[in-house]
């Protein structure tokens, strides 16, 4: 049973097809309707409200949670520390930072309610970062600062869920550039294949991601193949960290 | 030469701990130093004390207006701004499942709102006033996880992502002001004050943080202020987006 948040597009739409090949009950969990794998619930992952909600609808009719994938996220506008607002801070962390602690502390709700039916691994939380939490030129201000909010409440979440003896183990995955909707305002400020060309330019392998790519990596650490693995960053970026960085002069999302 | 001759510094959470010591070390050093507080009755206490180079401005570190005001005051009081420090924070003793959404935002607004706003306010009066540096305290949080202080983890970790994003941005627009993160281990000061009467297993609280710590103690404020010193001055001037860890070898 795995709960996807923002499953409708992009990252989130790929985990969402590739948990529900893999046997998996899906709930797309997200503001706008889904068409693709999974069950679709709207669900605002800021408001508290709504994750109890949907906790206490999936375990009274599955009776169970294993996955949660918090992926919901927005990059907000290009503000940098002079020109962001108090006012787009406050929402993109909202749903960034706000979001992934609401649906880390309802995710290990559900998941006590489940079973032990697996002897060593109980329940695993994805929680979707970004390039942007580990280097700061990768995104808008209040974007970095709440993916750098994420990176580190992964790690809590999986220490006190490893010291409680839970059975669930909680990391975060940071991807380089994807190309999702999340770049949606650059191809329309410069066009989409001169964009592209930008982007895949910051990574080393010579190309921007494809959803699905990071597909495989939630669906990785949503199974029990990846059962000895908690509080761990794992990057999928083509490369994008791993040397001495081109500055473009382009900030990706 | 005194290390910070002619340089203006406003510091957040100058009434207590790690701000006040470093306070004292910025006017030792040939600086002047704007101290910042909610606490108006310390932080007047300490500009008293250390005298004409000091001066005293209440400070809300989650209003904007409030930061401004500062900044203004700094340029009031010294004529220039050449140093920010981002000092005030609050810690919290909650996991996950028992952390309410109100004290995650409390601990958020003050802890990585707060430096997003003193970042945001400072940067202009630091650019006119030739550049300088911003020095954020995060915490060896900020770079591994604790169990049991999940909303202060998140919050360092977005101060430590935010810091880079400042330096690249002073750096992209050639404002000739850096930005740097320090992360401290257990330090002794009010922050940690209620930890260490508790017990835990057979231990004193204090015993328990002293021997996280290779170095067998807990951090003082002093030594902290020194290296924030270092990030403040000249001797420090090819340093920006980095973090540097004060931590008794507690992450080593």
């Amino acid at each position: 049973m795995a709960i996807v948040t923002g499953g409708a597009s992009g990252i989130g739409a790929a985990s969402a097809a590739l948990l529900a090949e893999n046997g998996a009950t899906v709930i797309v969990a997200d503001t706008q309707e889904s068409k693709g794998a999974g069950r679709f619930v709207q669900h605002d992952v800021a408001s508290e409200a709504a994750w109890k909600a949907l906790i206490a609808d999936v375990l009274a009719r599955e009776g169970r949670l294993d996955i949660m994938v918090n992926n919901a996220g927005i990059s907000g506008g290009p503000g940098t520390i002079e020109t962001t607002t108090v006012e787009e801070w406050k929402r993109v962390h909202a749903v960034n930072a706000d979001g992934v602690f609401l649906g880390c502390k309802y995710a290990i709700e559900g998941m006590k309610h489940t079973g032990p039916d697996k002897a060593r691994s109980k329940g695993s939380i994805v929680n979707v970062s970004s390039v942007a939490g580990l280097i700061g030129s990768a995104g808008p201000t209040a974007y970095t600062a709440s993916k750098g909010a994420v990176r580190l409440l992964s790690k809590s979440v999986a220490l006190y869920c490893a010291e409680k003896k839970y059975g669930i183990r909680c990391n975060s995955v940071h991807p380089g550039g994807v190309d999702t909707a999340i770049f949606n305002p650059l191809w329309q400020m410069v066009g989409r294949e001169q964009g592209k060309a930008m982007i895949d330019a910051v990574h080393p392998i010579g190309h921007m991601g494809e959803p699905a790519e990071l597909g495989e990596v939630v669906l990785w650490l949503a199974s029990d193949r990846s059962s000895f693995v908690t509080g761990a960053e794992i990057v999928a970026d083509g490369g994008m960290t791993t040397g001495l960085m081109r500055r473009t002069g382009f900030a990706a999302p | 030469m005194p290390r910070l001759e002619n340089k203006t510094v406003l510091i957040s959470g100058a009434a207590s701990g790690i701000g006040a010591a470093t306070a004292r070390q910025v006017v030792q050093e040939g600086g002047s130093a704007v101290l910042a507080d909610r606490d108006a009755e310390a932080g007047r206490g300490l500009a008293a004390e250390l005298g004409d180079r000091a001066v005293f401005t209440p400070l809300e570190v989650t209003d904007e207006a409030s930061w401004q005001a500062a900044v203004a005051a700094s340029l009031e009081a010294f004529g220039a701004l050449h140093g920010l420090l981002n000092a005030a924070g609050v810690g919290a003793p909650s996991d996950i499942e028992a952390c309410t959404i109100e004290e995650w935002r409390r601990v958020n607004d003050v802890n990585s709102l707060g430096t997003f706003l003193g970042c945001k306010s400072a940067i202009d009066a630091m650019r006119r006033s030739g550049g300088g540096s911003i020095v954020n305290i995060s915490s060896v949080l900020g770079l591994r996880g604790a169990a049991h202080a999940m909303a202060y983890n998140a919050s360092k970790g977005a101060v430590r992502s935010l810091t880079k994003n400042v330096a690249m941005h002073c750096a992209q627009t050639k404002s000739n002001i850096r930005c740097n993160s320090v992360h401290p281990g257990y330090i002794d000061t009010p922050m940690i004050a209620p930890r260490l009467g508790a017990t835990v297993g057979n231990m004193s609280g204090r015993q328990w943080l002293e021997a996280l710590h290779p170095l067998g103690r807990l951090g003082k404020a002093e030594e902290v202020a020194s290296m924030i010193v270092f990030l403040l001055s000249d001797e420090s001037t090819f340093s920006t987006g980095s973090e540097f860890v004060c931590d008794g070898g507690l992450t080593a």
